[in-house]
């Protein structure tokens, strides 16, 4: 079992969405976070006081999934997040110990 | 059909009812007792002249009533929501609460405070500088007009106004120690501050026999309409003096604190604006045309001062902000203030103009040259537009507008600088001197006394935690739930 993380922009959610459920991809999880990687922030300006805001609203959506269903999961995420310029974000993957369901207490693939 | 003939039976019936009581009511006009045997048709005509002035005087008192009536409404408006909005918006969001707190127990507190002994320290009659007891518990302040004051209205409603000015201006002090102060010491400070600072500075240039009334024979007559001296000298220069003694914010200046709300502040601002024709053409006492030239004059200066903080912005920073431009409108509002019933529309426009500039510069670099953290820049706009709109109104002010001085034969002698009165300019920089010198004097003191007995900040971590959780217990936002 995989997890994938994929930090996108935010304007880049809904298609993302669509793609993964297009692709068979039942759940997933979404946050809203801050942060950056190369993109430069802005500045704001507050009656002369002007502040830097270098972290960025991003949104992160997670999902588990068989092995097997991982690399076309990645493909259709990168194909629906992809603007070609700094800021698009990045996809993680690391390797999950166990997963189970709560309602009826199915382990492994079986509970994903 | 059935229902038609029903309405036009109402009606016939209404109507017939109406004629039978005119009818019955001439007939007992006509049945007044004859003098010298003579049988009279109608009463006397002098007993009819004066029932006519009677409703010509209740009529115009009328009028003028519910437009008081109204403005104290709209001014009390601007404490809450207004400023409640205007400031709450302006602090993080643990302080939100703790912010529009102060401003509301401002309206609960200075109540009762001007009913008991403030109305009366305030406008009673008294010394030059401080009213007397007359008024103690409102006695005496009924329907009947007060007509030192205003004629035309009940003295409860010149007092209700008042009490309207009496809640925002302490008000306007707490955005100089936002974030910072004990929730009790705050309400410890105003009831001091409203007695000490606000009743003796409103009866000098307000009551009777004050010092710098210039309605009343005053020797140093300030002429401060609706109050620049009175309301946003002494809460501005004691603003500056809170947060000098104070102290700054933790973190300030390095931590970032931007607003957590330009929403909020944006609405509490309009609020204002709206609710400060109560406060400016409302100090007419009256419905009549000097009512309009303070609302002509207010919103002009307004108008004018937006653009100029939103104009400078653009320039300096190159985008103009709506903090700015609403920051803005508010510095024109406090400057045309003592002179909005005295000016003509052209000259408000002017005010505001560098009323709007002016303070957008004690905001954007006086401040950070000195380091003070006047955390809601109360010296800044109110401090700093109070005087700079009661210095403007001895230039500007014109007997054209509003004929107060006269000599001894009723004549309007000139007002301001521009007419031809520069020693008027004179007597307004006597005003604010002493503007300055009661808030630092009044305020240094009250601040000394309070902390001694029981503090004035609340500790690092309560600040940290912000004030809405260490002195109210409450959240301002609970969104998840």
């Amino acid at each position: 079992m995989t997890k994938i993380e994929a930090i996108i922009q935010p304007s880049k959610l809904d298609a993302v969405k669509e793609a993964l459920r297009e692709a068979g991809v039942d759940g997933m999880t979404v946050l809203e976070v801050r942060g950056h990687g190369r993109q430069k922030g802005h500045t704001e300006v507050y009656r002369g006081a002007e502040y830097t805001v270098d972290l960025l609203p991003k949104v992160k959506v997670e999902m588990v999934l068989p092995d097997s269903r991982v690399d076309a999961a990645v493909q259709t995420i990168l194909k629906a997040a992809k603007t070609g310029k700094i800021g698009d974000g990045k996809i993680f993957l690391s390797r999950i110990d166990e997963a189970i369901r709560i309602r009826n207490e199915e382990r492994g693939d079986a509970a994903l | 059909m059935m229902r038609t003939f029903l309405v036009r039976a109402l009606l016939g019936f209404v109507l017939l009812t109406a004629a039978a009581a005119c009818y019955g009511h001439a007939q007992t006009a006509d049945a007044t007792p004859a003098t010298g045997g003579a049988v009279m048709a109608s009463p006397p005509v002098q007993e009819q002249v004066a029932q006519l002035q009677q409703q010509v005087a209740d009529a115009k008192s009328a009028g003028d009533n519910a437009w008081m009536l109204v403005s104290s409404a709209l001014v009390l408006m601007m404490t809450g929501p207004g400023l409640a909005l205007f400031y709450g918006g302006l602090v993080r969001k643990k302080n939100v609460l703790a912010t529009m707190m102060q401003s509301f127990t401002m309206m609960a507190l200075i109540t009762v405070l001007w009913a008991l002994v403030g109305y009366s320290l305030a406008f009673g009659p008294g010394t030059r500088f401080i009213g007397g007891f007359s008024f103690l518990g409102l006695q005496g302040v009924g329907a009947a007009p007060d007509p030192d004051y205003a004629a035309t209205i009940p003295a409860q409603t010149f007092m209700v106004f008042q009490l309207m000015f009496a809640i925002i201006t302490p008000g306007l002090i707490t955005g100089a120690f936002a974030e910072r102060m004990k929730f009790s010491a705050m309400v410890a400070f105003m009831v001091l501050w409203s007695i000490l600072v606000y009743s003796p500075m409103a009866h000098m240039v307000w009551g009777k026999g004050g010092l710098l009334n210039a309605a009343l024979g005053g020797a140093l007559p300030t002429l401060d309409f609706a109050g620049g001296t009175v309301v946003h000298i002494t809460s501005g220069v004691s603003a500056l003096v809170c947060a000098l003694y104070l102290g700054r914010r933790l973190g300030y200046p390095k931590e970032p604190m931007p607003p957590h709300s330009v929403v909020l502040s944006f609405i509490g601002a309009c609020l204002l604006w709206v609710g400060w024709f109560g406060f400016n053409a409302g100090s007419a006492l009256g419905a009549g045309s000097l009512a309009t030239s303070a609302f002509v004059a207010t919103h002009f200066g307004a108008a004018a001062a937006a653009l100029g903080w939103a104009g400078a912005e653009w320039l300096r920073n190159g985008k103009p902000s709506v903090l700015g431009a609403i920051s803005g409108a508010v510095a024109g509002l406090v400057a045309i203030t003592p002179a909005s019933g005295f000016v003509g529309p052209m000259a408000a426009l002017v005010i505001g103009l560098i009323a709007g500039v002016a303070c957008y510069l004690m905001v954007a670099k006086v401040k950070g040259m000195f380091g003070y953290d006047d955390s809601l820049d109360a010296f800044g706009v109110h401090g700093a537009g109070g005087t700079i709109g009661a210095l403007l109104t001895g230039v500007f002010a014109s007997s054209a507008i509003n004929p107060i001085f006269k000599d001894s034969q009723g004549r309007a002698l000139a007002s301001g600088l521009l007419e031809g009165n520069a020693r008027q300019l004179l007597n307004q920089l006597a005003g604010v001197a002493i503007a300055w010198a009661l808030a630092i004097a009044g305020t240094l003191v009250i601040l000394k006394v309070v902390d001694a007995l029981i503090g004035l900040r609340v500790p690092d971590e309560h600040e940290v935690q912000g004030l809405d959780l260490s002195q109210h217990g409450e959240e301002g936002y609970n969104l998840e739930a």
